[in-house]
């Protein structure tokens, strides 16, 4: 019997676009495909439909998640997409607004967006990808690279405090804030699925192996070897508390959902302003 | 006399690994995670030169799908 040569996720990709430009054992592809597991999931279940969909990527590496898949997708500049994502989800309410992004391009350049749509709890799921550095324009140091550790900008060592993305979150009122890793790509599934399914605003941090840059940097370029030191890294817990999404990389990371509540989000609010304003 | 038929087909067909050879970029993180470890890099290379993933005792396969899960490329799949 002849095998059709068709991945079980081909339909939700631009197949016409692989091989994707990502480096060989870049983990920003399994980031990807869990993500569009969760999805399937949901769209078979019937929570979820296909034409409701809208992804907003930035630039980056892991911006370009919006570019691979079979989605209503835009990119915007750098560091712009929650605003620009913002302002779609006012105009199509109905629609899963999925903001996907490296943590140069959500927690630096866009940062400040970032603190604004926790605040409001604004109705967007925000996938912030944390390589730990500026992939794409060659390994600057980034607001999550670990202290002392190495990067083109930090040649004697990053002397900055790394920004923990779950405090910020937790603390600004966002209502599900999760970390995973593509190294745990059925845990990070289930996260996912999760997020799918919450009003307000949904945070996942993936931390993700970057063999060619940060690996450059920290001396590990072998994709397996990347990998697995990552992997070595992740302890697995299901409710952590707050105390325990401390970000260093020396003692490693817990990954699981820190908060998971569910509180009116950003668009309850516009519309019950609505109904105020025009009387039913 | 049913149900043993069904068990020795059952016995044959377990899983199929199903490489996409062109989409493989030859990180190997397949061959790490597979548990049974019976994946091994192909001596021959795609057209972009990468040695793509074949596996040494398709009837060892388990059907965990590790491998389909953990690859970056959507180059593995188990059917
Ligand atoms: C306004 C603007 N400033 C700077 C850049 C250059 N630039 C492109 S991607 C990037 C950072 C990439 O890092 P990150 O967002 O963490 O994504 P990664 O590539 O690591 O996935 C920068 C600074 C740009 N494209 N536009
Ligand atoms: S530079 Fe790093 S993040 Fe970018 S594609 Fe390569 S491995 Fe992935
Ligand atoms: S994980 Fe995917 S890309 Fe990497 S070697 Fe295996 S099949 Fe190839």
């Amino acid at each position: 019997m002849a095998v059709a040569v068709e991945h079980p996720l081909d339909k939700y990709v631009r197949t016409e676009k692989l091989p994707t430009l990502w480096c060989p054992g870049c983990t920003i592809g399994i980031v990807m495909t869990s993500l569009l597991r969760a999805i399937d999931q949901r769209i078979r279940e019937g929570l979820l439909r296909r034409d409701q969909i809208t992804f907003v990527g930035g630039i980056g590496c892991s911006a370009r998640i919006a570019m691979y898949v079979r989605f209503d997708s835009v990119r915007t500049a750098h560091g712009r997409t929650i605003p620009l994502a913002t302002a779609i989800k006012i105009l199509r309410p109905e629609h899963k607004v999925i903001v996907v992004g490296g943590d140069g391009d959500i927690c630096a350049i866009g940062g400040n967006h970032l603190l604004h749509a926790l605040r409001r709890n604004m109705d967007l799921m925000i996938i912030i990808v944390n390589n730990m550095i500026y992939g794409m324009t060659g390994g600057q140091v980034s607001p999550t690279t670990p202290l002392k550790l190495y990067t083109t900008t930090t040649p004697y060592g990053n002397p900055e405090k790394p920004l923990n993305i779950i405090r910020l979150a937790c603390s600004l009122g966002a209502n599900f804030v999760a970390r995973g890793s593509a190294t745990h790509p059925h845990i990070l599934q289930q996260i996912f699925y999760k997020a799918l399914g919450k009003r307000g605003l949904a945070l996942i941090e993936v931390l993700s192996s970057c063999p060619e840059i940060f690996g450059r940097h920290i001396g590990i370029t072998d994709p397996v070897k990347s990998f697995m030191t990552l992997r070595d890294k992740i302890k697995v817990k299901n409710n952590p508390s707050l105390d325990e999404s401390e970000y260093d990389w020396e003692k490693g990371f817990v990954i699981g959902v820190y908060l998971d509540k569910d509180d009116p989000g950003y668009i309850d609010n516009l519309s019950l302003l609505y109904k105020s304003l025009r009387g039913f | 006399m049913e149900k043993r038929s069904l068990q020795i087909s059952m016995a044959r067909a377990r899983h199929k690994i199903v490489v996409i050879s062109e989409r493989c970029k030859e990180c190997g993180i397949c061959i790490t995670v597979c548990p049974v470890k019976i994946l091994d890099k192909s001596s021959l290379r795609n057209s972009r030169g990468f040695r793509y993933p074949v596996a040494s005792d398709e009837n060892r396969c388990i059907g965990c799908r590790l491998c389909e899960y953990s690859c970056p490329d959507l180059a593995i799949y188990i059917l």
